[in-house]
């Protein structure tokens, strides 16, 4: 396989790991925890680190989705002591993560490839340097390979607990009613987040995620009223921003993540404005039909 | 203990960054009070981010660094991005949070994809550009200092001139409506308040932290006070003294960024102010917990409360 072939699979690949748990974030309003859990895994990637002392160990997503729980656990303890409101809550907590994080990694790890441009940005286009070699046969990038497993978790996940899933976000009451423990749900699913956010960090940076998560699932949501073909849309949108954002780096010589969620933004306009029932053009012929109708009779 | 101190005033670059840490404080201190009643806690988050394409565009088509001109690019973009976020918002059924996380993530990705672009440009003046992703305090000179304690004058004058107007509007907006105020035209002059005290903290803290700066002294000063002129005044404080002490803190050690330092400065005021506040505060309400137990244990006691019949109420009073 060429390179080029490898960074678009990567960046689709990951796209689509992405794009999964995002259906549920904005489904369930807590697209901003993503944004809080995307800033906050880098202190858990930083104390993995330390203890481990190696950037490929699998320690690292632990300390990762440990610290993704931390971020949703203290986020509710603010909120729970009733002083502070929930967004003013999660406004706190991830600076102080996300502080102790930069702190640590400017006066510990002033050496080491753990730089926080690359935690910004991302690097897909050295990814498909970095390669896992299993008994002596190449098994493809790392980047690839993770964001592979990524998907393959995600999609059990959903599966497995689809119906937990759908009944817990659309009537948690009913959820709770029928003894499906909503809350440990709700951390499974921020487990989940974390893990992905981990995942895809050293392809696309810590901040872009967000926009894979959020923009893909948001077009997708304005499209169809269906749980199953929101998420196949959420995955295809997702998908689509990374062939399109790679295209578009290649083509201005800029950072690749960036130009995979501008990307996923772009489409997301396409679709509100041009989305059959509810996109803005569509809207506003109804309103003048209905203005035409409201004249005639 | 003097020498130290005397050290610290007579470096101008200390002295520098100390001011406008302070001149920063003050400003996201006071409009952070505003954000936080009206539960607009992240929109601080997803502006600052989203500030980040206006300040590459500054450069990339004036060549500038100059403070004021990206100043004036991140401005712009921080409100493209809340006039997006009000049309989506207002024409879906996408919620509020979800409609920021996307602004937010997807304005950085531009800016980043602009910044990547800019850095490619033979004009060399690009270096620092960097430095509003984390802020790079070190650079400020006094000539930013004097733009950011302009512009955080005449927002802080607007505040006084307007401040019976935006009192209403974070507690009672509707009355406002009722009253013939323009309430919207308000929200839009308080956002852009916020939009600017933003843009003139990206130098000092960073994108990511700038939300920390307008969050933390509010959520601080509200803790002590139930009224509002007290609390602008306390949030103010706050923040100036954590980036005094943030910006003194960092300066005594290699490698302590300024920015995130002033972020942990600010959170332990929260922290501090959540526990020991009067009143609110949870060592307060512990207290106050314990004595009803005791009272009302002493009541059952002396016989003159009989447990059981009929169900207690909680307060014991």
């Amino acid at each position: 396989m060429s390179v080029q072939i490898e960074v678009q699979l990567i960046a689709v690949v990951i796209a689509a790991a992405c794009a999964i748990p995002g259906v549920f974030l904005v489904l369930r309003r807590m697209a901003m925890m993503s944004d809080a859990i995307s800033h906050t895994v880098l202190f858990g990637i930083v104390i993995g680190f330390f203890i481990t002392q190696d950037l490929g160990s699998p320690w690292l997503f632990v300390g990762a989705v440990l610290t993704g729980v931390l971020t949703v656990s203290l986020v509710e303890l603010l909120n729970r002591t009733q002083l502070v409101k929930q967004d003013a809550a999660i406004g706190l907590v991830f600076p102080v993560l996300f502080s102790l994080a930069v702190i640590l990694i400017s006066t510990f790890a002033g050496n080491i490839h753990l730089d926080t441009d690359a935690v910004i940005m991302g690097e897909l286009a050295y990814a498909p340097f970095d390669r896992v070699v299993w008994f002596g046969v190449d098994m493809g990038p790392r980047a690839l390979v993770v964001g592979i497993a990524l998907v393959l978790l995600n999609l059990a996940f959903v599966t497995l607990l689809y119906k937990e899933l759908k009944l817990a976000t659309f009537d948690a009451g009913l959820a709770a009613a029928a003894g499906f423990v909503p809350g440990l749900l709700h951390y499974a699913l921020m487990g989940l987040v974390s893990v992905t956010a981990v995942g895809a960090f050293d392809a696309v940076g810590s901040i872009l995620v967000v926009a894979l998560m959020i923009a893909p699932p948001s077009a997708a949501y304005l499209l169809t009223d269906r749980l199953p073909r929101m998420i196949g849309l959420s995955v295809l949108i997702g998908a689509g921003s990374g062939i399109a954002g790679y295209w578009l780096a290649r083509w201005l010589d800029v950072s690749i993540a960036g130009s995979m969620a501008t990307m996923s933004g772009v489409f997301f306009a396409l679709v509100l404005l041009f989305a059959p029932e509810r996109g803005l053009v569509a809207q506003a012929r109804r309103r003048r039909t209905l203005a035409h109708a409201r004249v005639q009779t | 203990m003097f020498d130290l101190i005397h050290t610290l005033l007579s470096s101008y670059t200390i002295r520098t960054v100390a001011l406008g840490a302070a001149v920063l404080g003050v400003l996201s201190g006071t409009l952070g009070c505003y954000a936080v009643l009206r539960r607009q806690a992240l929109l601080g988050d997803a502006l600052s981010h989203a500030a980040l394409p206006g300040i590459a565009l500054a450069f990339l088509f004036t060549g500038l660094r100059e403070l004021s001109v990206l100043l004036l690019g991140a401005t712009v973009a921080g409100w493209a991005a809340a006039l997006v976020m009000m049309l989506v918002v207002n024409h879906t059924r996408l919620k509020e949070d979800t409609v920021l996380g996307m602004v937010l993530s997807v304005f950085f990705g531009f800016g980043l994809v602009l910044l990547s672009f800019a850095q490619k440009q033979p004009t060399a003046a690009q270096a620092g550009l960097d430095a509003f992703l984390f802020g790079q305090a070190a650079s400020i000179v006094e000539r930013d200092v004097l733009t950011m304690a302009v512009i955080a004058a005449v927002a802080l004058g607007l505040m006084v001139l307007f401040w019976k107007e935006w009192k209403l509007l974070s507690f009672d907006p509707q009355y406002g409506n009722t009253l013939g105020l323009p309430m919207r035209w308000l929200d839009i002059g308080l956002t852009s308040l916020i939009v600017v005290a933003i843009a003139i903290g990206l130098q000092m803290v960073g994108v990511v932290l700038m939300s920390a700066m307008l969050v933390a002294p509010a959520v601080a000063a509200r803790q002590w006070t139930d009224r509002l002129g007290l609390m602008v005044v306390l949030a103010g404080g706050f923040g100036a003294l954590s980036g005094v002490i943030g910006a003194v803190i960092s300066s005594l050690a290699r490698g302590l960024s300024t920015g995130p330092v002033i972020v942990l400065t600010v959170s332990l005021f929260v922290v501090a102010s959540l526990v020991f506040a009067p009143n609110r505060g949870l060592l307060w309400k512990w207290w106050r917990h314990q004595r009803n137990r005791e009272r009302l244990q002493g009541a059952v006691q002396r016989g003159e409360l009989v447990l059981g019949v009929p169900a207690l109420d909680e307060t014991g009073s």
